[in-house]
């Protein structure tokens, strides 16, 4: 392994890092927001919607995200719409990710007692105050474990990014070993950064796990 | 002579579950400052009674009224009607994320829009009264069942309500614990606050009551406003029987 060649290839992996990062988060915080979305909708049991979301929900679990991703650059196009491979990456990781996000958080609102909706009644609480003081932020505290491991799973579904000629890590990767064939010092590299870029994730998440957990309750 | 205002009547209430009939004809006038106790076998509707009167439940026929005005499930203003109505359940429900201030004046300051400070001081005021004054920020999850009860309580009378239900409070707590609860209850009791209580405490109810209802089969069997009569002489044979299942002898 050439330590030398690895460095000169360092600034081209940091530019791809900041590029998944970029589009992997903007893909996150999508599917956070319409996993929290749908999740209400569920649980609400609104009308029309909760059939949506339904239908939603097993379409994009049931197809992997190269597909979707497919679908969303080279299929789209033909009825006239042309996304950036940027945003196709963040909209293919987001609408991926918000079925996943919106199982979690669900199964999180339903493991919270009804009687706690009950005792939220009790005290005068309209359905939308008990949802918001009582509900959610327990549902929050059980739902994390869940939703970190998808925000590391999203993340590292970024490496089907390259197959939409996005200059992703993986992209970076497999272009400077058909150039160089380099190919252990590119995998390297590549497995450093994917850990650079999640193993703060982790770090974070069972912190925040542990912080939730306090407050936590059981008799 | 003291004129008696009706604060709750309870009319023809008819309610079922399918095939079961819950509450059958039920009708009750409740006056202010009246300790009503409800006894009877388990399944008799003593509970689902209670949860009716504060709109946790549906019924099918007849009406409850607080002050004149409906309470129901289903009304468009029944959660302005369920802040002059105070529960208090079985399990005692504190949300688990709150601290024991913060379960007592969440309600307070998001429902009625009260302040912070006026909340907490009030607060304080009735935690001291149950003796959990330096529980404040305790989570419920290092409380005993007893303290958990006494903060429930609390928590249902910072709102200030016109009536308070208590439904088995003392039914999930270790028989050293039921004393602290049924005492906190029975000063509220001298203090001459509206109440409505379930229970399988007879002591405590022939303390407390100030008429004693005796429920079977959904309808009242028998009422009586002389609590330590009714628990001497039943005036009913039904009564009779289910206040000896509490009796116990050797046979010799």
């Amino acid at each position: 392994m050439d330590l030398e060649i690895m460095k000169s290839y360092l600034p081209l992996y940091r530019d791809a890092l900041l590029l998944t990062l970029k589009i992997g988060w903007q893909g996150v915080l999508l599917a956070f927001l319409t996993g929290l979305l749908c999740a209400v909708v569920l649980h609400l049991r609104v009308p029309l919607l909760r059939g949506i979301v339904q239908i939603y929900i097993e379409l994009f679990r049931n197809t992997p995200l190269l597909v979707q991703l497919f679908f969303l650059y080279f299929a789209l196009p033909k009825i006239g719409l042309r996304l950036s491979p940027g945003l196709c990456g963040s909209l293919g990781l987001g609408l991926i990710g918000g079925a996943y996000m919106t199982e979690t958080i669900r199964s999180g609102l339903e493991s919270i007692p009804v009687i706690q909706s009950e005792s939220a009644a009790s005290l005068g609480m309209n359905p939308l105050q008990a949802f918001r003081y009582v509900i959610l932020p327990q549902a929050a505290a059980s739902s994390v474990p869940g939703l970190i491991a998808n925000v590391i799973f999203l993340l590292k579904e970024t490496s089907v990014f390259s197959t939409i000629s996005l200059m992703d890590l993986m992209f970076t990767a497999k272009d400077l070993i058909g150039m160089y064939a380099r190919t252990t010092e590119c995998l390297t590299l590549l497995v450093i950064f994917y850990l650079i870029m999640l193993l703060p994730v982790s770090f974070l998440g069972s912190l925040v796990e542990r912080r939730m957990r306090y407050a936590e309750f059981g008799d | 002579m003291t004129i008696e205002t009706a604060l709750l009547k309870i009319e023809h209430l008819h309610k079922v579950f399918g095939d079961h009939v819950v509450l059958k004809d039920l009708s009750l006038t409740v006056h202010k400052g009246e300790v009503i106790v409800v006894i009877g076998p388990s399944g008799c509707g003593k509970s689902t009674l209670l949860r009716c009167i504060n709109g946790l439940e549906d019924f099918q026929e007849g009406r409850i009224l607080l002050d004149g005005e409906p309470v129901r499930k289903e009304s468009r203003n029944i959660s302005v009607m369920r802040q002059k109505i105070g529960m208090v359940f079985q399990s005692y429900d504190l949300f688990p994320h709150k601290t024991v201030l913060d379960n007592i004046t969440l309600a307070p300051r998001k429902v009625q829009k009260r302040p912070k400070d006026e909340t907490e001081k009030e607060a304080m005021e009735l935690l001291e009264r149950v003796g959990l004054k330096d529980r404040k920020d305790d989570y419920p999850r290092q409380l005993s069942g007893g303290q958990k009860q006494r903060v429930a309580i609390v928590r249902a009378l910072c709102m200030h309500p016109e009536i308070l239900l208590l439904d088995e409070i003392t039914a999930a707590l270790d028989p050293e614990m039921v004393r602290e609860v049924l005492e906190v209850v029975i000063s509220l009791a001298e203090a001459g606050r509206t109440m409505i209580i379930v229970t399988h405490e007879m002591a405590f109810a022939r303390a407390v009551a100030d008429r004693i209802i005796f429920l079977e089969h959904g309808g009242i069997v028998e009422e009586s406003r002389d609590p330590k009569k009714f628990f001497e002489k039943p005036a009913t044979e039904r009564a009779q029987e289910f206040l000896k299942s509490f009796e116990y002898e050797k046979d010799r």
